[in-house]
């Protein structure tokens, strides 16, 4: 197994973990980290593939790509927890459904 | 002179919006209003010179920001679908601003709106300016990221959870479509279109990569069953946003796809994929149709509506692969269907909001003799309502007109009955709301404020020129199919001809 295919079977590794995650986590900042690592997932393909040239030196053009999904994904990150914190502060929940929980005994003093 | 502008316009077609969304920014509550006006409306003399170039040329222009070639710069390419959806844009963009003005009277609360419309309004243009797929990315996700804003837009519980649930949705997609990028680049080594439509073949990476692709822009463009995101933010939206959403931010991520299954490969490079698209578009139709017959209020009926209407647009695929001699009209009917959706749909969603901010609630059962205390408003749900069923003389049946004839001749008359069933029930879900409108209102049917003050005439008039334009459509619609065939599939270089 070369290295590339480490990198490329791992990626793909990291993106069904963060599937599983956004799936099966209610907390909001959980579904939101497991973006995240899906995203991380997808950038050590690129990572993967810019080795794939036979030449000495890597092909830059997915580390740019790379960079570019790391500061599009910095900056969804950070309106997504902004607007989990504001769900929080407006119904004490922090999970999509929060309606229905809300009716429970326990949550609705808080 | 005029030629450098002329030579600019793909560029001016983004940079007009995008400059113009800080200044509204920075200029505040009560000066983002002119900006964001004058904005919008100069969006609508750039793309009709756009569409002029293009129809002049009769064939793709590509211009290079700053001069830079690709691979170091930035490529932008108008053909004739780019300029199609890039006017379609600008005109529902304008007449949209328009109403906003009148919907959000209260101008502290609502300040940060018209930034965001702006933002809003030059992603999409970037979207379908984009030349290649890693650009188009970058462009999905800030359209994104503006759309969930604007859902957010009132601060309220419902508002803000529809907004997450739309954002969750949304970044799920791009993670999808950011694969199958990386896929692609892994396998062809190139991200421009036009380059990967020159050397795209049979090979297993290439075809995950479509299909990983075609999973995250369905979920974007809330395809059934991926649709569960859509009628909560497009409801729960402010009304002006609703009918941006319904009416052009789903069709960015359907225009992709288009590219990717029409222009760079072929419904058949993975085969089945196609029919799986259009059966599933059937399903969208059915089942959004039948939703849309259930709801009680009024919004969430016209999101069901879209969702069924999202459906129309998927048959495209599998009639574009076996339609043979009749691909033009199959693909022609999927684009036009873009255009004239987008036109009834933001009517319909102003017409909505209209009644909903006048009267204080948009539940159906109390909207009994709507059309004598609105009638303008009325007239314009009516009026989308007949290009929603796709009855002559409206931009709908066009539409149909084209899928039918195009599923009929290839002999898969199936096809034909999804897209007549479905103007049935969309007479069954506007029916629900024109029949008691126009009624003479029992009591216990009407529960419209006789007091209610009457709405900002740019409000009730945007709706209705919108209704107007999508009804026109089915008579003045030549000029548009002969605008989006320029450069494309449909112009007669039909790349799965050849193969």
């Amino acid at each position: 197994m070369s290295q590339t295919d480490i990198y490329t079977l791992a990626g793909a590794a990291l993106f069904v973990i963060g599937l599983y995650g956004l799936i099966t986590r209610p907390h909001l900042i959980h579904k939101i980290l497991a973006l995240n690592i899906m995203s991380g997932g997808v950038f050590l393909v690129f990572v993967g593939i810019a080795r794939r040239v036979m030449s000495p030196d890597p092909d830059p053009l997915p580390h740019a790509m790379v960079l570019t999904g790391i500061v599009v994904t910095v900056s969804s990150t950070a309106y997504a927890l902004a607007l989990a914190k504001r769900i929080y502060s407006e119904t004490g929940m922090a999970a999509l459904d929060a309606p229905d929980v809300i009716e429970e005994p326990e949550a609705s003093s808080g | 002179m005029a030629e450098a502008l002329l030579a600019h316009m793909p560029a001016l077609a983004v940079v007009v919006p995008l400059v113009a969304a800080p200044i509204a920014f920075l200029a505040g509550a009560r000066w983002g209003r002119p900006v964001a006006l004058v904005a919008s409306a100069l969006s609508v003399p750039v793309a009709f010179a756009l569409a002029w170039l293009v129809s002049a040329e009769g064939e793709k222009l590509r211009y290079q920001i700053g001069g830079w070639e690709a691979p170091l710069g930035i490529g932008l390419v108008v053909d004739g679908l780019s300029a199609t959806m890039l006017l379609v844009t600008a005109v529902v963009g304008f007449a949209v601003t328009v109403y906003s003005l009148g919907y959000f009277a209260d101008k502290e609360r609502y300040r940060f709106f018209w930034a965001l419309w702006l933002f809003l309004l030059a992603s999409m243009a970037a979207l379908f300016l984009s030349a290649d797929v890693f650009n188009l990315y970058v462009c999905l996700e800030l359209v994104s990221v503006s759309a969930v804003a604007l859902v957010g837009l009132s601060g309220q519980r419902d508002a803000l959870v529809a907004a997450m649930r739309y954002m969750l949705a949304a970044i799920l997609g791009s993670i999808f479509y950011l694969l199958g990028v990386a896929l692609l680049y892994g396998a062809f080594g190139v991200l421009d279109l036009a380059h990967l439509a020159a050397v795209l073949g049979p090979d297993v990476t290439g075809q995950a990569a479509f299909a990983l692709i075609t999973v995250g822009l369905v979920l974007k463009t809330a395809l059934f069953p991926a649709h569960f995101w859509l009628p909560p933010a497009h409801a729960n939206a402010p009304s002006p946003v609703s009918a941006v959403l319904s009416a052009l931010v789903v069709k960015g991520s359907f225009y992709i796809l288009l590219r990717l299954w029409t222009d760079v490969g072929d419904p058949s490079y993975v085969p089945g994929m196609g029919t799986l698209l259009g059966v599933l578009g059937a399903m969208a139709i059915v089942w959004g149709s039948v939703q849309a017959l259930l709801q009680e209020r009024l919004k969430m009926l016209v999101a069901y509506s879209t969702v069924a209407q999202i459906g129309y647009l998927f048959l495209l695929f599998p009639l574009v692969e076996i339609a043979g001699s009749h691909v033009v009209d199959a693909w022609s009917a999927g684009v036009f269907h873009a255009v004239s959706h987008a036109l009834a749909k933001s009517a319909m969603f102003l017409a909505a909001g209209a009644v909903l901010s006048r009267f204080g609630h948009d539940r159906i059962d109390g909207l009994g003799g709507l059309s004598r205390r609105a009638p303008v408003t009325t007239m314009a749900f009516g009026l989308s309502g007949i290009t929603m069923m796709g009855l002559p003389p409206s931009g709908g049946f066009v539409v149909k007109w084209l899928y039918i004839t195009a599923a009929i001749e290839s002999g898969a008359w199936w096809w034909a009955i999804v897209v007549l069933a479905g103007g049935l029930l969309a007479a069954g879900y506007v029916a629900r709301v024109v029949v008691p409108g126009f009624a003479k209102a029992r009591d216990d049917a009407s529960d419209l404020d006789v007091d209610a003050g009457r709405l900002p005439r740019r409000m009730e008039f945007a709706a209705l020129a919108l209704a107007l334009a999508a009804l026109a459509l089915g008579v003045l619609g030549q000029p548009v199919l002969d605008l989006m065939a320029v450069g494309s599939p449909a112009s007669g270089v039909i790349p799965w001809t050849g193969q």
